[in-house]
């Protein structure tokens, strides 16, 4: 890294805090209704980050495997929650949230552990430092295309059940009958990746090269690791997606080829 | 010969009925009596227990496709899944007769499936089946949503077919159908079949 960041004092963060307050006085005026979910939404940002920006000293302080493991692991489980809360429908049993969970966790530890071990080698190579912040970036990620991808396909074969159900009752094989929905499934996970890689750099620039930029990287490096990291994201987000889908494909059927919607439910919102 | 033994699926039970080459049974009976559950069973398209043989063969020792390729359920609903009606046939040009005799042009191949009728999809559906050369059909409420001249078309096929020596296994409402097809009927009433 060159050069250095300029330290932000408390009175910088309560100003630039006010401009919330104008928001929140907008809202009042116009009778939006909105300014407790602002302020709710205000504090607990403020309250996460704090609590986040004070573990991870600890964590990259004390170097240890095991509470680095710890923390990946609850990380794991606030995504498999997260993929969950978005379904409108959901296997009956744990099968949701376990391919969700499985699916997601398989494809982020392997793309963090290839680019720990092959690109950004860090030493130890479980370092803190660099395997939370690029799992959480990877996680978020395939988190939203698992579940894009699963809601996708359990509300398209519940609204289209005739067309699958003409196809088998034909004798076409599940992977057949279910093959435009598959498409239409993957097609839906990996859109928000895609639409992001076409973007960046144009419209906007990424947040996280934004931060180093601003803490005193060099630009030049700065995109390099920006790059890599959507690849790492985009590897990560088809991986994930692509297994979640097979395997509530093959949930959602049975070895005699049968659909069985009888294993899907609707969640109550 | 299709042969069914025992045959235990949910709110349905059939113990013995055996249809030769060229039989139909009809089987007639209230809304939610179970015959439509009976046919899906037999089609092995709900989960179901007993044995089910077609000229000897067990369902279970084939797969599921290809049991129902030969042992096929032409639902009251019909599902398609392409836009075009010729995306949903596997030999196009061989079914042009089924299709006239179904009271259809060639053309209608071309149509998309959003311009069909209700009634139109009922006998396209049925003519989708026969593209695929079944052994025996499980027909379900195969006229129902068909007036009279269509209802004689759709009856004057499935004659044929058993005169080819096809079996015909068909849930109807109507009694008048099961007489003009000069057939043998059953009753189905609790999930139960009898005389």
């Amino acid at each position: 890294m060159t050069g250095q960041a300029i330290p932000l004092t408390a009175l910088d963060l309560v100003l630039a805090a006010l401009l919330l307050i104008i928001n929140g006085g907008l809202s009042v005026w116009l009778n939006l209704g909105i300014t407790k979910s602002l302020i709710i939404a205000a504090a607990r940002m403020v309250v996460q980050l704090l609590l986040v920006g004070l573990i991870l000293k600890y964590l990259f302080a004390v170097q240890s495997p095991w509470l680095t493991l710890g923390v990946v692991l609850i990380m794991i489980a606030f995504a498999g929650y997260e993929i969950m809360s978005r379904q409108d429908r959901k296997l009956t049993g744990l099968w949701s949230y376990g391919i969700g969970v499985s699916t997601m966790t398989f494809a982020a530890i392997s793309v963090t552990v290839l680019a720990l071990s092959t690109q950004l080698r860090p030493d130890p190579w479980w370092d803190a430092r660099y395997a939370i912040p690029i799992l959480g970036m990877i996680l978020g990620n395939a988190l939203t295309g698992i579940s894009l991808g699963l809601n996708t396909l359990f509300n398209t074969v519940t609204r289209e059940r005739w067309a699958v159900e003409a196809q088998i009752a034909l004798g076409h094989p599940r992977e057949v009958a279910l093959r435009p929905f598959i498409r239409r499934a993957l097609k839906t996970a990996l859109m928000p990746t895609i639409n992001s890689m076409a973007a960046t750099g144009v419209v906007a620039l990424p947040g996280m090269m934004t931060g180093q930029i601003l803490a005193g990287a060099d630009p030049v490096e700065a995109v390099k690791y920006q790059l890599l990291v959507m690849f790492l994201i985009g590897g990560a987000t088809g991986i994930g997606a692509v297994t979640a889908i097979y395997a509530a494909v093959w949930r959602v059927t049975d070895t005699r080829h049968r659909l069985r919607l009888d294993r899907l439910q609707e969640v109550d919102q | 010969m299709l042969s069914i033994r025992n045959l235990r699926a949910h709110l349905v039970q059939v113990n013995d009925l055996d249809l030769d080459a060229g039989d139909c049974i009809a089987v007639m009976g209230a809304s939610g009596s179970g015959k439509s559950l009976m046919l899906r069973a037999v089609a092995d398209l709900d989960p179901s227990e007993g044995e089910v043989s077609l000229d000897g063969r067990e369902r279970m020792s084939m797969s599921g496709p290809s049991w129902r390729r030969q042992v096929m359920y032409v639902g009251p609903e019909s599902g398609w899944w392409e836009d075009r009606v010729r995306a949903h046939f596997e030999d196009p040009d061989a079914v042009v007769g089924v299709l006239q005799r179904l009271g259809f042009k060639a053309d209608t191949l071309n149509w998309p499936v959003s311009r069909l009728s209700t009634g139109e999809r009922q006998r396209l559906a049925i003519a989708r089946a026969f593209d695929r050369g079944p052994r025996v059909l499980l027909l379900d409420e195969p006229t129902g949503a068909l007036d009279q001249e269509a209802t004689a078309l759709v009856e004057g096929v499935i004659h044929d077919f058993l005169m080819d020596d096809g079996i015909v296994l068909m849930a109807t409402h109507a009694k008048e159908q099961a007489r003009r097809l000069g057939v043998r009927t059953l009753t189905m009433k609790g999930g139960r079949l009898s005389a």
